[in-house]
């Protein structure tokens, strides 16, 4: 049934809405609040991507490239739109397995203006238009990240093909795996339903619904894993398929000889704060309601942030020398993906932290580190992403705890937050292993894949003279 | 006829320009060039990525004098481009043979 006008449609949701009070269960309803602040979220987050991490990445190569990590980040995000809309949200967010959803979506099927999607609070949805809006723009960042570890060698065409088999294979599984769950209202109303069973058959017959509503879920989410907003999922996910990439790849002309100096750190600095703007529809609209987790989650998306800016730009003063510019905006980023997964479970001392903590670390691992190892990931997302998602995702399981100041682990069928440290530390560490070797090893099957087809690398002359000329046929600046 | 060719500081460019401006130098063609000599270059470093660069930003400033005033010239950009530091340039003199001013077609010391 399709309405034409929303006012017959709103008079007519509130007649059923009427009609079905006197159910067991009201029909959860979509707070006008919550849904504005998703869809200001969701485009936030497209910000991040488009001109952020762009211009971000952008100003890290050299002049002769500019235009080709522009492009490539660029049409990541259309690619993913588009099939993302053709099947990635049903596959992401429709159960069937455990590792990935079906089909009953695809092509947006069913999904309408009146089509709900649950949040982390009871009664409180939101237009399921908004969460497949706010959750493909979460699909078009996570490839764009991976762009920067092969940055300046990687043919056009060869990104072309291995964004959509990489958002197939390895993002929607984890997504899925991660963010699917039946949401508090289905848990609340089975929950109920136990407890209102007057005789033990009844009792077993609503005991079993419960056990099956809380089945249609994710591996990872059933395995108790936490990531409020991406730390797993986006994050690792990304910077150890930048890792392989370029391993396999290999190193850029000239690396460790020749001048790969930024060519732009004002692009970068503009990048960079861009997408720490755009951050807060990240991990503040996680939260998926315009409510006080939202606050938090944005409280420490500033705190730990900027720790984890200065943390890095004071080490780095002490070890070599001098403060760098590119060093504080390097560890803004690694503090905003560090507190990615913590952001709505950790309290703000906490992220404080947790933030002073991935600059150092990801410091340590984009240069010492990587150094000692030689491998060429150009523009550190294995060190910066990688590294401070695992940071991140494993500091979530202990900052979540409320004797630290966190906000503990929410059971939706006693509506109380608990915590446990030994079990929920496993699960990070568990979600992070995973997260490792599914995209690890699946990233390296498509790379393979692609050089099949279509060869992964420009020829050695088209990376002398720059892939933007050679490529698109353009320059970035013509003066 | 000489041109008088001085690689200096980019900084000192206006104190030089003012300095020829006094002695009667009424043209100058300014290049920027990079370049090393004893100051040879500096280090640079991204995220740990160290990079020796060797040639530093300098300004090449090229005038064409009457052979009389030469020695005027040379004067001139050594006190306003002198700082005593390493790094100050250097100046050059080369021979010229013909000068063509191109909108009335003078020639010579009328071209200068």
């Amino acid at each position: 049934m399709t309405f034409k006008r929303p006012t017959s449609a709103g008079l007519i949701a509130l007649a059923a809405g009427l009609l079905t009070a006197t159910a067991a269960y009201a029909e959860p309803t979509v707070n006008k609040g919550d849904n504005a602040w998703m869809l200001t979220s969701t485009v936030l987050v497209l910000l991040m991507t488009i001109p952020g991490l762009a211009l971000f990445y952008g100003g890290l190569v050299r002049s002769k490239n500019m235009l080709s990590v522009l492009m490539q980040v660029f049409y990541t995000v259309c690619i993913v739109v588009v099939l993302y809309a053709l099947f990635g949200y049903s596959l992401a967010f429709t159960g069937s397995s455990d590792f990935i959803g079906g089909f009953s979506k695809a092509f947006m099927a069913g999904v309408t203006t009146e089509s709900k999607a649950a949040s982390f609070s009871v009664d409180a949805n939101i237009s399921e238009l908004v969460y497949f809006c706010f959750q493909m723009t979460f699909a078009a960042i996570t490839p764009a990240l991976i762009v920067g570890a092969f940055a300046e060698r990687m043919k056009f065409a060869a990104v072309v093909l291995f964004v959509p088999l990489w958002l197939i294979f390895v993002y929607l599984p984890i997504s899925h795996m991660v963010w699917y769950w039946p949401g508090p209202d289905l848990i609340q109303d089975a929950a109920k339903a136990v407890a209102a069973a007057t005789d033990a058959a009844a009792k077993t017959a609503a005991e079993a619904k419960l056990a099956e509503v809380n089945a249609d879920a994710g591996f990872l989410f059933k395995m108790g894993a936490i990531d409020f907003a991406g730390g797993t999922v986006v994050h690792i996910n990304a910077g150890i398929a930048g890792l392989v990439g370029a391993l396999l790849i290999g190193k850029r002309i000239g690396y460790g000889k020749e001048l790969m100096a930024p060519h732009s750190l004002t692009m970068s600095m503009i990048g960079a704060s861009l997408l720490w703007v755009g951050w807060f529809g990240f991990n503040a609209g996680s939260n998926l309601e315009a409510s006080g987790g939202a606050a938090l989650a944005m409280s420490n998306s500033f705190v730990a942030t900027a720790a984890a800016a200065l943390s890095w730009m004071f080490a780095e003063w002490i070890v070599k020398g001098h403060p760098s510019v590119l060093g504080a905006l390097s560890g803004a980023v690694a503090g905003l993906v560090a507190v990615t997964p913590a952001a709505g479970y950790s309290g703000i001392m906490g992220a404080l932290v947790l933030g002073l903590i991935a600059g150092v670390v990801c410091l340590i691992f984009c240069t010492a580190i990587k150094n000692a190892i030689g491998y060429d990931d150009s523009l550190d997302v294995f060190g910066v992403h990688c590294v401070g998602g695992i940071v991140g995702a494993i500091a979530t399981g202990i900052l979540v705890n409320p004797a630290l100041g966190g906000t503990g682990v929410m059971n939706y069928e006693t509506l109380k937050a608990g915590y446990e440290f030994g079990p929920q530390l496993m699960s990070q560490i568990k979600a992070v292993g995973f997260t490792l070797l599914w995209s690890g090893v699946i990233s390296a099957i498509l790379y393979k894949i692609v050089d099949v087809i279509v060869g992964l690398r420009v020829t050695a002359e088209k990376e002398r003279e720059g892939l933007d000329v050679t490529e698109h046929t353009e320059r970035a600046y013509n003066m | 006829m000489k041109i008088v060719m001085a690689i200096i500081k980019p900084f000192k460019l206006e104190e030089v320009r003012d300095a020829l401006t006094a002695i009667g130098v009424h043209g100058l063609t300014v290049t920027e060039v990079k370049g090393y000599g004893r100051q040879k270059g500096h280090t640079e470093i991204y995220r740990g990525a160290e990079y020796a660069v060797s040639f530093l930003p300098k300004i090449k400033l090229e005038v064409a004098v009457a052979s009389d005033q030469v020695d005027k010239t040379i004067e001139a950009i050594t006190n306003a481009a002198k700082t005593g530091q390493i790094g100050d340039g250097k100046i050059f003199v080369i021979g010229l043979d013909h000068a063509v001013r191109i909108r009335t077609g003078e020639a010579d010391a009328a071209a200068l």
